[in-house]
């Protein structure tokens, strides 16, 4: 590839920009505030599981629904809300941000080429 | 019990998914196919369609029978299995699947070797996929022998050797006539079964407790010898430090799989690769609720008593269940759905470890990137009737013995000599060679020495080995160990060797290309 030097100084060149450092910005704002979450609390589940078994095995009044059965759902509903949660935000926020600098990119690329 | 199985019924529903099956791969298959065809489908599935195969790649015999048979006689302990299968999505959604797929071509050592250094990088790599789809193939083999016998009525050992070689030679068919495109097409089928399947047991198992949940696990706690017991942790899981360390294992392993990598190359780009996981881990996440209902419906209305003495015990509880539930005819459509699991996962692995070999090891290491046009697909053709044979003889060989600790490998693999490796050169500036082939071989040899020196080898009656003893290493799960001892290699690996020269501008061009998705690999096909 003769034009990898020059992708690589525009891509030095783009990873310096504002426009990007405030993407990456943007992506681990909401990247890694979600994953410390749901890692923690499927952490707690685990370790709670494993030293707490009486906990997780109280019923809920008359019923045979334990506290560990809830706590158990509880990581489906997180696991589904997290995911849409994320979702939304890529579409809504992530990719407005990052598509104008995808174009920009591969716009050089056809200059750099010609 | 056994006399109401009818091997007749069941032989015709597995011929009819097989023939089916083998129709649409031989409609869809090239016989000259590009690489881009062969490895990746031409990046022309949908995101819905790779969500469903993703499902179908993942949700194994282990998920269905196992977890449906663990949950009927351990009750929670089962359920909390499925648990880590499918948190560990959210690693793969968020941190993994749309960078990987702007970045890489093919196969997971196309990103990693990426801004490294190519040719060890891409060794390591590739060594540690095939490990992976080595330990994950062989059990999913040998399970699949005890199991199709048992579903057949199958009682003469030959069988057995019979049955895991007619899967093997099935896979072998799929993937070299089909490539990516039939291997994906099996995958989804198997899932809209699988799910369906599941689903219309599930409605039953509700139908006959009048919809109330409460009602169903009162009778699932009457039926079982451990009474209430079954309503919380602790009648599988004894040791708590091997729970953490198969739980860290479950979580961290799923996103550095080989094969779930993969297939977000199927797709046209990140933002489908995105929708494929949404719809994976939904699919994924309901077919695991349906399992907690089903497992406890084996529990009510078959019986840990009788799922205990059935040929092939806790495994047989889904196809008891269906049983009781529908008579032979639903059995036999259940039993053909456990079937086409395990044909699908092999199949799935069986490309992935090809496309390894062919792109990473012959193309790029050994011809380095010479390679005349076409060359690349025939070796990776060969290369699979080679991981069949092996398949086969290592299911046989492997058939009675106790392998439920070869996936647990295969998952501490991926978490401790992927996952390291993938995170850091996504996200930190500064990892180098130095630092990918520390953390990659420390993550891939302190998980097989620390497997071999555990129970699960040698030192209990449950062992492999169950008349020596070299067990230093106390627990069944090497993740607790190798995890962190991976990433820490990574970091020192990292301070002790020097940079590439080009590394600030390779660095720069994977940053910009994984967070935007400029320049990644476009679709081929329409």
């Amino acid at each position: 590839m003769p034009e990898s030097t020059s992708i690589a100084e525009r891509s030095v060149e783009m990873q310096r920009s504002p426009e990007f450092q405030r993407l990456r910005r943007t992506f681990m704002a909401f990247i890694l505030p979600m994953t410390a979450l749901f890692l923690a609390w499927y952490l707690a589940y685990v370790l709670l599981a494993g030293f707490a078994p009486d906990f997780f095995a109280a019923r809920l009044g008359e019923s045979h629904i334990t506290v560990g059965l809830l706590f158990g759902l509880g990581q489906f509903v997180s696991t589904f809300a997290i995911t849409m949660l994320y979702s939304r935000w890529a579409n809504r926020v992530y990719d407005p941000q990052a598509d104008p600098l995808a174009a920009r990119m591969e716009q050089g690329e056809q200059r750099g080429a010609a | 019990m056994d006399q109401e199985i009818n091997p007749v019924i069941n032989m015709v529903v597995f011929a009819a998914f097989v023939a089916v099956t083998l129709f649409i791969v031989f409609r869809v298959s090239r016989r000259k196919a590009s690489e881009n065809e062969f490895y990746a489908a031409g990046r022309s599935f949908s995101g819905r369609q790779n969500g469903i195969a993703i499902a179908g790649d993942y949700l194994s015999a282990a998920s269905f029978l196992g977890i449906c048979g663990a949950i009927a006689i351990a009750g929670y302990d089962g359920f909390l299995y499925s648990i880590g299968f499918l948190v560990a999505w959210l690693v793969a959604l968020l941190l993994v699947a749309e960078l990987l797929r702007n970045t890489g071509r093919f196969t997971m050592a196309d990103v990693l070797s990426f801004r490294l250094k190519q040719r060890p990088v891409r060794m390591a790599a590739a060594l540690a996929t095939l490990a992976v789809c080595f330990f994950y193939l062989v059990a999913q083999m040998a399970g699949a022998g005890t199991l199709v016998a048992l579903l057949m009525g199958f009682t003469d050992p030959i069988a057995k050797d019979v049955t895991i070689a007619a899967v093997g030679l099935l896979m072998i068919v799929y993937v070299i006539f089909g490539g990516m495109k039939g291997t994906t097409w099996v995958q989804i089928i198997k899932a809209a079964l699988l799910i369906t399947g599941a689903c219309v047991m599930t409605l039953m198992v509700l139908f006959v407790v009048r919809f109330d949940f409460d009602a169903l696990l009162r009778l699932a706690v009457e039926a079982s010898p451990e009474g209430e017991a079954i309503l919380a942790p602790g009648l599988r899981y004894t040791n708590p430090v091997d729970f953490l360390s198969l739980g860290l294992a479950l979580v961290l392993g799923t996103a550095g799989l080989p094969h779930v990598l993969m297939r977000f190359y199927t797709v046209p780009s990140a933002k489908e690769a995105r929708r494929s996981v949404v719809w994976a881990i939904w699919l994924i996440g309901i077919f695991y609720l349906f399992t907690l209902v089903l497992g406890f419906g084996a529990a009510a209305l078959v019986g840990p008593e009788v799922l205990t003495d059935a040929p092939g015990g806790e495994n047989a509880a889904a196809p008891l269940l269906a049983l009781a539930l529908g008579g032979p005819f639903l059995m036999a459509l259940i039993s053909a759905v456990a079937f086409a699991t395990i044909l699908a996962v092999v199949a799935g692995l069986a490309i992935t470890a090809a496309t390894s070999f062919a792109h990473d090891i012959y193309a790029s290491i050994i011809k380095r990137g010479d390679v005349a046009p076409g060359a690349e697909v025939k070796v990776a053709r060969i290369t699979v009737v080679v991981i069949g044979v092996v398949a086969i003889v290592g299911g046989i060989i492997a058939q009675n013995q106790n392998v439920a600790f070869l996936v647990a490998l295969a998952f501490a693999v991926a978490a401790s000599a992927n996952l390291p490796t993938i995170l850091y050169s996504l996200f930190w500036r500064r990892f180098n060679t130095g630092g990918a082939l520390w953390s990659m071989y420390g993550g891939l040899v302190s998980c097989v020495l620390l497997i071999v020196f555990s129970p699960a080898v040698s030192g209990t009656p449950k062992s492999m080995f169950p008349d020596a003893d070299f067990s230093v290493f106390p627990l069944s799960n090497p993740g607790i160990v190798s995890i962190p001892l991976a990433f820490v290699l990574g970091i020192i690996g990292t301070f002790v060797s020097k940079p590439e020269p080009d590394h600030d501008g390779k660095q720069a061009e994977m940053e910009v290309r994984s967070f935007t998705g400029a320049g990644a690999e476009k679709a081929t096909e329409h």
